[in-house]
């Protein structure tokens, strides 16, 4: 019950009802990655602008759970001004962190760190990882 | 206290603080069954069909008399009985091996928006590879499949009717003696996806004349990993396998092969023979209770439930009129999958999501949905923690200011 009051308290409610950078453009320039979890139909889709190896925008659209979407938003967010060397290295570390496997706790997660109480609804795992999954395929299209 | 007969033989309810309210997914297994499954793995272990010695002869003896505990349990023979991985495998072999052969373009086949996936899916593969049409039956405003609407779908060009007998998700019984009846007058050949049905209702394929019925073990008692084709045998008979392999056979040659008759020439390669068992040892369960009384108990938690959660504010209900035990819902404004994990913290176990009926979320134009099965072990003391949860994730949700 805590638990769960302390997930959805901090940053997770106000992105899901205030998302950032939400909404999808029609500019070939973005890397555009399409998700979905089709046990429960979260379904995301995240947009990347890479220049120079810097993540100049990163957008997302879709539904689904709070978790899903809020963390879509923390994502783009977090990314929005990072080289991809490092975008590659936080994205990959949060999910480690969600999904309760090792971690370096030293790599700043910012807002995102607050995920890590998903863990301890290892059901939702799934729900916090596909925007950050989207995106580093996205990566990796580039 | 209340009374009921049957919870002491489920441990997994008896043993922990959990209010299991997701039978329709998965029943809770009896002491009985598990002690079937374990002593063929404990004291047999031993193939089926092959071997000369004791163990090898019991387990046969025990698979073979499980099939015929299934076809009196459905009023059928034992040679329309085929062991499958479950209902999905069961209806895939009648899409894969009958459908594929006989079904034409231009041919219609009937679905519905109530169809389970695995009722929906192998059809729908038979009509994008054959050229035949896929056809709906209209639901009515509640979601029901109706005669009338069936009717208004069905033609001279109809070859296959598939349709569920009770919908998972909003748990209507179809009448499907009618369908079955109509569609045979067509000459259509009938599919009946019996996986919700057979664990609430009496099932017997001789008075319903359906041609095919499937279910899975899982949601009658029984073990996962193990379901039943019911075929009528003039189908049986003329129907390919779709795996071949050992122990299917009877002559094997360099550049062909002959197969065994119906049912083994379906069962290739070594079976989930322990699965079986416990099957058998479940429908011997069913037999020893009154499935009319369990059912009556259902309703009446059915009923009573319904009527506590329609009054909290905040909770849309999906399958108002809903003649099993299902309650399909949502607290409005919450995600099915936010809200389970709510109910999931108080050892309330419901199912969230779009229950692989996908046709039925957007019938409704929602993305997914909670789900409460009520069965014959739960209480009424389960459904008022669940009343209570409902109650308490409807004022939490609101507090956390979703
Ligand atoms: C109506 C219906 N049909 C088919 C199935 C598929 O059963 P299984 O997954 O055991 O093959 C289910 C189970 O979820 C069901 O509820």
């Amino acid at each position: 019950m805590e638990n769960l009051e302390n997930l959805y308290r901090e940053v997770i409610l106000e992105h899901y009802k205030n998302p950032r950078n939400k909404g999808l453009l029609p500019d070939p320039s973005y890397v555009t990655v399409h998700i979905k979890n089709p046990s429960c139909g979260d379904d995301i889709t995240i947009q990347t602008k890479i220049k120079d190896n810097q993540i100049v925008d990163c957008r997302h659209e879709g539904k689904g759970c709070s978790i899903c979407c809020s963390s879509a938003s923390v994502l783009t967010e977090t990314m929005i001004g990072k080289s991809t060397d490092k975008a590659k290295i936080i994205a990959d570390n949060y999910l480690k962190m969600v999904a309760n496997k090792i971690y370096d706790e030293k790599i700043d997660l910012e807002e995102a760190e607050v995920y890590i109480g998903v863990r301890q609804f290892p059901a939702r795992v799934k729900c916090a990882s596909i925007a950050w999954q989207a995106f580093m395929q996205a990566l990796a299209k580039k | 206290m209340e009374q009921n007969i049957w919870r002491a033989d489920f441990p997994q309810i008896t043993e922990k603080d959990m209010i299991y309210l997701d039978s329709a997914a998965s029943s809770l297994k009896p002491n009985s069954v598990i002690m079937a499954v374990t002593h063929y793995d404990h004291d047999l272990s031993a193939n089926i069909h092959r071997g000369v010695y004791k163990e090898a002869y019991e387990a046969t003896f025990l698979y073979e008399e499980t099939r015929e505990k299934v076809a009196r349990f459905i009023n059928a023979i034992p040679e329309e009985i085929v062991f499958t991985r479950g209902a999905t495998a069961a209806l895939n072999l009648v899409a894969l091996s009958y459908g594929l052969k006989n079904i034409h373009p231009g041919d219609e086949i009937i679905v519905s928006e109530l169809e389970h996936h695995s009722s929906l899916l192998p059809w729908q593969n038979v009509a994008l590879k054959t050229g035949a049409k896929l056809v709906y039956v209209p639901l009515d405003s509640e979601g029901r499949i109706t005669i009338a609407n069936f009717e208004s779908v069905l033609s001279d060009h109809t070859k296959v009717v598939a349709l569920t007998y009770i919908s998972n998700v909003l748990g209507y019984i179809t009448p499907i003696a009618e369908i079955i009846t109509l569609a045979h007058a067509k000459k259509a050949i009938t599919v009946i996806d019996a996986a919700q049905a057979i664990e609430h209702m009496p099932v017997d394929v001789k008075t319903l004349k359906c041609d095919f019925l499937a279910f899975s073990g899982h949601k009658m008692l029984g073990p996962t990993g193990i379901g039943i084709l019911y075929g009528k045998q003039e189908y049986l008979e003329i129907m390919e396998p779709i795996e071949v392999g050992g122990d299917m056979n009877d002559n094997v040659n360099k550049y062909d092969a002959e197969w065994k008759d119906s049912p083994y020439k379906f069962e290739a390669g070594t079976m989930p023979i322990a699965s079986a068992i416990g099957l058998g040892t479940a429908i011997d369960y069913w037999q020893e209770h009154n499935i009319m009384a369990m059912e009556d108990h259902v309703r009446r938690l059915r009923k009573y439930t319904y009527t506590q959660i329609k009054k909290i504010p905040g909770i849309t209900i999906y399958n108002p009129t809903s003649e099993t035990g299902l309650i399909a819902f949502n607290i409005d404004g919450v995600h099915a999958h936010d809200a389970s994990s709510y109910f999931a913290e108080h050892n309330v176990c419901l199912r969230a999501g779009h229950h692989c009926a996908q046709l039925v979320m957007k019938w409704l134009n929602i993305e997914a949905c909670l789900r409460a099965s009520l069965f014959f072990y739960n209480t009424f003391a389960d459904c008022d923690r669940f009343i209570d949860a409902t109650k308490n994730a409807v004022k939490f949700f609101h507090k956390m200011g979703f």
